[in-house]
């Protein structure tokens, strides 16, 4: 029963992440950059829907609105100021490095304004806990409420994409840029959206880890945001079903390692499978293979 | 062509040991703040790393988010030679020396074995998978028991108490709380020693047969292959080199400390970036750029020391200004614009 309830906590853990990973996963299809100020969006949005939550009063939807708004704009404004004067940069190392520039960035805004001491997140999901095989199996709300989330995100963005016409240029922005500005799609347009719906994302994944792990910092958005991109790589990056594979995979090992084999060497086991996949399938899961013409 | 390169290398040698003239001068004068003084040979292992990180960006064209998992196996081998063999060499120079060769070799071995299936991998997917191999080299030393008793060496991997040591045996490595009294052999003298070293060799692989076949294969791995360079081999090379290098820079860290832990901040992801941090903004392929901004950028928070809580925020937002000043390409034309108005009334005369 307990090998049940491990799994469950990791496809829980797992729905986190991929959650993470679709911000990282569709930026990197589109932008081609890993964001590294990702993770620190998640802090944020954590922190905001703290502050109009536990300490305004304000009300659970109040509260997950106000952050999802403050990260996406906060999303597109990085994107504005840091990323779009250097995405004609001659290396592309450069965004990588202002991206690491917005993550201290960030982070010490965070610093200065909610201080270094943690404080103790107020789960403002009150779902009853959901009692299975005759009591022997409890699953608390957060975990159902995150998968249920999840999936129904996942869902949600795979219908936007291939059914709206935003959605498309999406996909014909990552497929070429150039082409895709002479047929007419609004390039810039459609990058800042991304990175809108990524730090909206974000904003609901902050919220999620931090109901199932209360203890916020100004650095909680960094491990998992780590953690995340590697569940994005994992499951084949630039896919969106691949950041839900990658990143419940990437859960379940984990949450499963944590349990049966060490718990000090958990990190060091996710990010071994990791390895051994891409030597394997060096695109990851669910990536397409890259053909390299001469 | 040739006598601009040397040049270039005579400077970048030039400014290294009058930087460091200028050091001791001060020092001896007794004008350096201690905090300062603790900084200098922190300054030289981030030198060496971002030097050996630039071979590896710049020359092969990977990126690496792993230096600072070699920099830490560098690190944790020489301190531990070093501690292990305390008594029976009494020399301290020696046994840096040694410990140096060790730490260096592991990190190299280290560094060779892990290319070998990894650099099949190109781009943002060598970058992630260094990152988790740093990680999963931290997360292992932290967990890491190795003691010694009359029964011979004990090694755990889950705590002190199940090496089961008897009575007067010692704990080398102790877990998270590392390796405690590691002799201080090395000091700002060794650290400038061990940069000019550093350059001396990267600056004479880049510039030979071997280093233009590295280069070769950055620019046109196909092109490269079908001229006959064996890429695998020079990629290797490059690669090994590099992550050497990032050993050195751990043993000469090591032995600065009296206590070496393995922290996310000294040897996690955060320290790569940082890293890789300096070798961009120092110009990437340039290996004085990485000595230059290496010292900066590490003496710049301690500099804003002043401003108390705002210094990481001004860091930060120096680092995005630069970066955007540096790179972004309507400041380059911008910047072209300016320099050809003030160098425009000198042509008239």
């Amino acid at each position: 029963m307990s090998f049940i309830m491990y799994l469950i906590n990791g496809i829980s853990l797992g729905s986190v992440y991929a959650i993470i990973a679709l911000g990282y996963t569709m930026v990197y299809g589109i932008a081609k950059m890993l964001n590294f100020a990702h993770g620190d969006v998640i802090m944020i949005g954590s922190y905001i829907s703290f502050v109009t939550f536990s300490q305004m009063g304000l009300g659970p939807v109040p509260a997950v609105v106000i952050s999802i708004v403050v990260c996406t704009a906060l999303g597109m404004i990085i994107e504005r100021v840091a990323y779009k004067p250097l995405r004609k940069a001659v290396s592309p190392l450069a965004v990588l490095i202002t991206a690491i520039g917005v993550s201290y960035l960030l982070q010490n805004v965070a610093l200065l304004v909610f201080g270094a001491n943690p404080v103790s997140y107020v789960s403002m999901i009150a779902v009853p806990p959901l009692k299975l095989a005759g009591g022997e199996l409890t699953i608390t709300g957060i975990t159902v409420i995150t998968i249920v989330l999840c999936l129904v995100i996942m869902g949600v963005l795979m219908v936007f994409i291939k059914k709206t016409k935003a959605g498309q240029a999406m996909l014909a922005v990552s497929e070429d840029k150039d082409a895709a500005q002479l047929m007419g799609v609004n390039v810039n347009g459609t990058i800042a959206l991304t990175f809108a719906i990524g730090s909206g994302l974000a904003a609901i994944a902050g919220i999620l880890l931090c109901s199932a792990y209360p203890t916020l910092t100004p650095y909680t958005g960094a491990m998992p945001g780590i953690k995340a991109f590697t569940a994005a790589v994992f499951g084949g990056i630039g896919s969106i079903p691949g950041a839900l594979v990658g990143g419940i995979l990437l859960g379940v090992i984990e949450i499963l390692g944590r349990a049966y084999i060490s718990s000090q060497l958990s990190d060091a086991i996710v990010f071994a499978v990791l390895i051994i996949v891409l030597l394997v399938k060096p695109t990851g899961i669910l990536g397409k293979p890259i053909f390299e013409k001469v | 062509m040739k006598s601009k390169k040397l040049k270039n290398k005579i400077t970048t040698f030039l400014i290294v040991i009058a930087a460091y003239v200028i050091v001791e001068i001060f020092l001896l004068t007794g004008n350096v703040s201690s905090l300062l003084q603790g900084l200098l040979v922190p300054l030289c292992t981030y030198s060496l790393c971002a030097v050996g990180l630039n071979l590896c960006v710049g020359y092969l064209g990977e990126l690496s988010l792993g230096h600072a998992g070699f920099m830490c196996i560098g690190a944790f081998t020489g301190a531990f030679f070093s501690v292990t063999t305390a008594d029976i060499i009494q020399n301290d120079g020696v046994r840096f020396l040694l410990a140096l060769i060790i730490g260096t070799g592991c990190a190299a071995l280290f560094g060779f074995l892990i290319a070998i299936p990894v650099l099949r991998l190109n781009g943002d997917y060598l970058a992630i998978v260094t990152l988790a191999f740093g990680e999963i080299i931290k997360n292992v030393i932290n967990v890491l028991y190795v003691g010694k008793d009359s029964n011979g060496w004990h090694v755990s991997i889950n705590s002190q108490a199940e090496l089961g040591l008897e009575p007067g045996g010692v704990t080398y490595i102790n877990g998270a709380q590392g390796i405690t009294g590691t002799p201080h052999s090395s000091n700002f003298t060794i650290g400038v020693i061990l940069v000019l070293v550093a350059l001396f060799v990267v600056y004479n692989l880049t510039d030979s047969r071997t280093g233009r076949a590295i280069m070769s294969i950055r620019d046109n791995q196909i092109a490269a292959e079908s001229v006959g360079i064996n890429v695998k081999k020079y990629k290797l090379l490059g690669f090994t080199v590099s992550t050497a290098i990032a050993g050195a820079a751990g043993v000469l860290y090591a032995h600065n400390l009296s206590t070496l832990t393995a922290l996310p901040k000294n040897f996690g992801y955060n320290m790569s970036i940082m890293i890789l941090v300096f070798v961009v903004l120092g110009g990437i392929g340039s290996f004085r750029g990485s000595v230059v901004a290496a010292c900066i950028l590490t003496l710049l928070p301690e500099l804003l020391r002043g401003l108390s809580d705002y210094r990481m925020l001004i860091y930060a937002i120096v680092l995005i200004a630069m970066m955007l000043f540096n790179w972004a390409p309507d400041a380059i034309f911008f910047r072209e614009q300016i320099m050809a108005r003030i160098k425009k009334p000198k042509r008239e005369v």
